[in-house]
């Protein structure tokens, strides 16, 4: 599909950035702000649909394989499922386990593996709307071609 | 309780479409309006007057704070209902490539 | 309290009402964004920031794939008269409004008042969810912590998503 006029492509350019880090501030500052991991993975993933409808399709190279996206979408939740597991492993037999020392409540480093699931998560919430979008463009462009 | 019976009214419209309507896409944005109900529904029922929001501050420990459990249950709702939305949507563009309409009569009597 | 979420409420039934009854397809997916925003506003009064955040960007993104698929369809054509089949549907309709309708009467008379809340359960997480998890952040301690298996499944539900989004839309033969 063709990309829009030149304001949308340039005022898009100065947002994106803002957009991008705003949404790892979400992901990051789960435990103390409201947030958490699912609202940071859809903004970050909303701010590289912003670019993509901006500046059109032609300008990624669009191949038919999706190994590139689905690798880190799936190795981020084996990884949550792994750090689950390890709680039965260290300490007592429990599912789940809080494994890591808590701090004070108030600090960035506190609250145990709640960090990070959430930043886990967050990949995982981008990688999967990211995927979802793709899939419509690259189908749309194979039907007009 | 007037909150309540509004609520279920949101809830009986989206019900009427789901069973009146002809059209596929109109059928996709039935669904979507009662799980909006539901999610308001949830969210009314934790509500405590003079609460404020389940963020723990340090420095006044006698605060009353809003029930976090049906927060908790909608969260992972919103993002659920989402994911079903899309997939209807992706079975609905291969049901137009085909058929070439979307109303639910007529592809009952062409059945390709 | 009460009185300004149910004036939202009215809105937002009357722009559902509109929704199915368009005759343009583009109006009832825009006629369903004024449903999802209504309620952003009903969780920003009803002191639930996160469910704000959530709501408002999976609104966007589903108006987003919603307008995707709708532009290059066809519009809709007249509405033409409900025959017999219509006829049936409606009458259907009517009889499973009429039968909940029934049994939300039964159970209205156990239900409180907005605000009160039984805090029975609420009590046991306020109190105990600072210390045992270490997280200020209320919701997402009990999100990571006391319900764990909850946010594993919905993982899961993600990921299931996905995988029949790419099967679906797949293209016979590749290069």
């Amino acid at each position: 599909m063709k990309g829009m006029t030149l304001i949308v492509k340039k005022t898009t350019q100065l947002i994106a950035g803002i957009v991008f880090l705003y949404g790892i501030y979400v992901i990051i500052h789960g435990h103390l702000t409201p947030g958490g991991g699912f609202a940071g993975g859809v903004i970050v993933a909303g701010s590289f649909i912003l670019l993509i409808l901006a500046n059109g399709s032609d300008f990624l190279n669009l191949t038919k394989e999706e190994t590139g996206i689905t690798i880190i979408e799936n190795m981020s939740i084996m990884i949550v499922l792994l750090i689950a597991l390890a709680g039965m492993i260290i300490g007592t037999r429990v599912f789940f386990h809080n494994w890591l020392p808590k701090g004070d409540v108030g600090e960035l480093i506190s609250a145990g593996v709640i960090p990070l699931y959430n930043i886990f998560i967050g990949f995982e919430v981008a990688a999967s709307m990211l995927t979802i979008f793709l899939a419509l463009v690259i189908f749309k462009e194979e039907i007009t071609k | 309780m007037t909150v309540y019976l509004l609520c279920f009214a949101l809830f009986m419209v989206g019900l009427y479409g789901i069973i009146t309507m002809r059209n596929l896409v109109k059928i996709v944005i039935s669904l979507s309006i009662m799980e909006f109900s539901i999610f308001l529904f949830l969210a009314l029922i934790g509500y405590i007057d003079g609460g404020s929001a389940p963020i723990v501050d340090p420095s006044a420990p006698d605060k009353i704070y809003v029930d976090p459990l049906p927060q908790a249950m909608v969260l992972t709702a919103i993002v659920i209902g989402l994911a079903t939305t899309a997939m209807l949507m992706s079975v609905i563009i291969r049901i137009y490539r085909k058929y070439k309409t979307l109303d639910i009569r007529e592809i009952k009597n062409l059945r390709g | 309290m009460e009185l300004a979420i149910s004036l939202i409420l009215i809105f937002m039934i009357l722009g559902a009402l509109y929704a199915l009854h368009a005759k343009d397809l583009l109006s009832a997916v825009i006629a369903c964004g004024i449903v999802g925003y209504g309620l952003v506003i009903c969780f920003l009064l009803l002191k639930a920031p996160d469910l704000a955040i959530v709501q408002i960007v999976v609104e966007t993104i589903t108006l987003v794939i919603m307008v995707a698929v709708v532009l290059d369809s066809t519009k809709e054509e007249k509405f033409l008269k409900p025959d017999n089949q219509g006829f049936i549907n409606i009458v259907t309709a009517a009889v499973f409004m009429v039968v909940i309708f029934y049994f939300l009467r039964l159970a209205a008379v156990n239900m409180p008042g907005l605000g009160e809340g039984s805090l029975r359960m609420a009590k046991y997480y306020i109190e105990g969810a600072a210390d045992k998890t270490g997280s200020a952040n209320l919701v997402t301690g009990v999100v990571f912590d006391f319900r764990g298996y909850d946010t594993l499944g919905e993982g899961t539900v993600l990921v299931t998503a996905v995988l029949g989004v790419l099967t679906i839309l797949r293209i016979k033969g590749k290069k």
